[in-house]
C-alpha cells in the first residue's frame, strides 16, 4: 500500500501542471468560430476544410474487402510495401522525383503527423523556420512545439499570395535552418510557377537551408501545372515532401499521408514515427494501393470543384467583395477590407444576419486580416444559395456606411 | 464531353447566366452554344426525372426484348423505327446479344402492357418472338438515385 508523502509547498492545481511553452501557444481561431457555427441550425457552411465528396467508391469497396479479409493487423513501420512502391511511381510521375520505397518513403496518419515527424527531426530549440501567411493554422504551434521559432513571411493578394524569393531574403538569419512551404495554399489557394520554384530553391541552396513542402492540394491545381520544388536539381537532397490522400481523393478520414526524403532524414522521421505511432491504420493503407491505381478519380473531381470555383468567384466579384481567382486548392480568398469591419466581425454579422459560415481571414495570420476564407467543396446549390445571401447582406452593409457618411 | 453538356445533363434547369459563371464565360456564350448543340439535334431534348413510385399514379413499365428479321436494305432500322412511333414505346435499342431490339414499354397495368406486346408489337412482320419482363421497383434512374440519403456528416467548420 502506498502512503502518501506531505509536501512541504502548496499543492500544484491542474492547470500548474502544464508545459510552459503550450501555454502561450493560443487556441485555433477555427475552433473557436466552429463552436459559434456549431450552436446554430441552418448554417450554410463554406468554412469546411475538406471535400464534399464521399471517397470513390472503389476504394471504399477495397477498405471494406479489406477488413473482410481480417486486414486488423499492425503493419511494417513504415508502412505496407505495397504501397510505397505504388506512392514512388505515383510521385515520380506527377511530380518529376523519384523516391526509394525502401528507405526514402514513411507512411504516416495523414500529412499532419508528416509534417510533424518533419518538424521535430529537424528542429533543435532555437531555430528559426521561415513559413508563409496566410496559412494552414498548424505550422506555427508545430514549429513551436519542437522549440523553434516560426518566422512568418507575409504574402499580399496584389500577387496573387505567391511567396518570392524578395520576401524570403527579408527574413533569413544565420539561425534559419529551415523553409516551410505549402502550395497550393490553404487558405488562400496560391500556388507557384516554375520560375518562382527554381528561385526559391536558389534561395535555399544559398543559404544552406531544408525545405518541407507541404503538396497536399496538389492534384487541385486548376491552371499553370504543379512544379515541385522536390524536382529542382539539387534540391532532392534537401527537402522534405508530404502528400497524402486527404484532399485529391476525398479521403480525410482514412488518415493517410506520406513524407519522402533523402533516406537519413527519413530514418530519422522513421524514428520518432516508430515510437509514437507505430504505423498508420491497415484498412486505410490497403485503401491507398487502390486509390493510386487509377488517375480519373481526382480528375473528375477537379473538374468539378474548378467549375464551383469559377462560379464563386464571379457571384463575390459582381456583389462587389473583390476575389482573386485562385489556381488551386478549394478556397477562395475574397477581399471584405473596405467595408470597416474587421473579418471576424465580418464573418461574426454574416452569421448571425444570414446564416452563411465562412472563416474569418485573421485565422490563418495577422496578413490574413480583411479577408475571409470560403471554401467551395460545398455543394453548388448550397453556393448558390450562399452567395445570394451574402449579396443581401453587402448591400445592406453598403447601404449603412453610406448613410452614415 | 464538353463541360456545358455535363453540367447540362446533371441538371437542365440551371440558368445561363449560373452556366456562364461556372464555365468563366458569358452569358451569350452559353446561349449560343446551347443554340448550337439544339440545332445540330446533340440536345433532343429536357426531362425531369420522375419517381414514380412516390406518385400516386398507375404506372408499370416492362423490358421487352425483341427478336427480328433483318430485313434487305434496311436492316434492323425499319422496323426499330415503326416500334419507335407507338406512344406506349419509351426507349428503343439495338442490341448485341441474343435478342436484337430492346424496347421500354410503359402502361397503366400489367394487362395494358401484355395486351400491348401480344397485339401490336409481337404482329408487326419481321419480329420473331418477344420476352417481356417486368419491371418492379426503380433504384436508379438517368444516373439519379430514387432514394438518394443527402447526408453531411462533415464538420461544420475545419481547418
Amino acid at each position: 500500500m502506498s502512503v502518501s508523502k506531505s509536501h512541504p509547498k502548496s499543492k500544484r492545481k491542474p492547470g500548474d501542471f502544464i508545459a510552459k511553452h503550450l501555454l502561450d501557444i493560443p487556441r485555433s481561431g477555427i475552433r473557436d468560430f466552429f463552436d459559434i457555427v456549431s450552436s446554430r441550425k441552418d448554417v450554410i457552411s463554406l468554412g469546411i476544410g475538406e471535400p464534399d465528396f464521399v471517397t470513390p467508391w472503389h476504394i471504399r469497396e477495397q477498405a471494406i474487402f479489406a477488413l473482410d479479409r481480417g486486414a486488423t493487423t499492425y503493419t511494417s513501420n513504415r508502412g505496407l510495401l505495397e504501397l510505397r512502391q505504388a506512392i514512388s511511381t505515383y510521385v515520380g510521375e506527377m511530380f518529376g522525383v523519384k523516391y526509394d520505397p525502401e528507405t526514402e518513403i514513411l507512411i504516416t496518419v495523414g500529412v499532419s503527423e508528416a509534417l510533424d515527424l518533419a518538424i521535430r527531426a529537424i528542429i533543435e530549440p532555437g531555430d528559426e523556420v521561415i513559413y508563409h501567411e496566410p496559412c494552414f493554422v498548424s505550422y506555427a504551434p508545430e514549429i513551436r512545439f519542437a522549440h523553434g521559432v516560426p518566422v512568418a513571411v507575409s504574402t499580399t493578394r496584389d500577387n496573387g499570395f505567391r511567396l518570392t524569393r524578395a520576401m524570403l531574403e527579408k527574413k533569413v538569419s544565420p539561425r534559419t535552418k529551415a523553409l516551410l512551404l505549402n502550395f497550393p495554399t490553404n487558405p488562400t489557394g496560391a500556388t507557384l510557377t516554375q520560375a518562382d520554384v527554381e528561385d526559391i530553391s536558389a534561395f535555399a541552396i544559398e543559404h544552406d537551408l531544408i525545405v518541407i513542402t507541404d503538396e497536399i492540394y496538389s492534384e487541385l491545381t486548376y491552371e499553370g501545372g504543379r512544379p515541385s520544388i522536390a524536382a529542382v536539381p539539387g534540391m532532392k537532397e534537401r527537402t522534405i515532401f508530404l502528400h497524402g490522400f486527404s484532399k485529391g481523393w476525398a479521403m480525410t478520414g482514412f488518415r493517410l499521408g506520406y513524407a519522402c526524403s533523402p533516406p537519413e532524414l527519413s530514418e530519422a522521421m522513421m524514428k520518432i514515427h516508430q515510437y509514437i505511432m507505430m504505423c498508420a491504420p491497415i484498412v486505410s493503407q490497403k485503401a491507398g494501393i487502390e486509390a493510386l491505381k487509377t488517375r480519373t478519380d481526382t480528375e473528375d473531381m477537379r473538374l468539378s470543384y474548378q467549375k464551383r470555383r469559377n462560379f464563386l468567384c464571379a457571384a463575390l466579384n459582381e456583389m462587389g467583395i473583390p476575389c482573386h481567382v485562385p489556381k488551386g486548392a478549394f478556397y477562395v480568398f475574397p477581399y471584405i477590407g473596405d467595408y470597416g469591419l474587421s473579418s471576424k466581425e465580418f464573418a461574426l454579422r454574416l452569421l448571425d444576419e444570414e446564416n452563411v459560415a465562412c472563416v474569418p481571414g485573421s485565422s490563418f495570420g495577422e496578413c490574413g486580416e480583411g479577408f475571409l476564407r470560403c471554401c467551395y467543396a460545398t455543394d453548388i446549390e448550397e453556393i448558390k444559395e450562399a452567395t445570394e445571401r451574402m449579396a443581401r447582406f453587402v448591400k445592406r452593409l453598403k447601404g449603412s456606411s453610406s448613410s452614415s457618411t | 464531353m464538353d463541360e456545358l453538356l455535363k453540367l447540362l445533363k446533371h441538371n437542365a434547369l440551371e440558368t445561363p447566366k449560373n452556366l456562364a459563371r461556372m464555365l468563366n464565360t458569358t452569358e451569350e456564350a452559353v446561349k449560343a452554344k446551347i443554340a448550337g448543340y439544339e440545332g445540330a439535334g446533340i440536345i433532343r431534348g429536357y426531362q425531369a426525372v420522375l419517381n414514380t413510385d412516390l406518385m400516386d399514379v398507375e404506372l408499370v413499365r416492362a423490358v421487352i426484348e425483341i427478336k427480328v428479321t433483318p430485313e434487305r436494305e434496311g436492316g434492323f432500322n425499319r422496323i426499330a423505327e415503326r416500334v419507335s412511333k407507338f406512344p406506349e414505346v419509351e426507349s428503343v435499342y439495338l442490341m448485341s446479344g441474343t435478342y436484337d431490339l430492346m424496347a421500354v414499354v410503359a402502361g397503366r397495368n400489367l394487362k395494358d402492357v401484355a395486351f400491348f406486346v401480344s397485339e401490336k408489337l409481337a404482329t408487326i412482320q419481321g419480329i420473331i418472338s418477344t420476352g417481356t419482363h417486368f419491371m418492379l421497383k426503380t433504384y436508379k434512374n438517368n444516373g439519379v438515385l430514387m432514394e438518394a440519403e443527402k447526408t453531411d456528416e462533415r464538420l461544420k467548420v475545419s481547418p
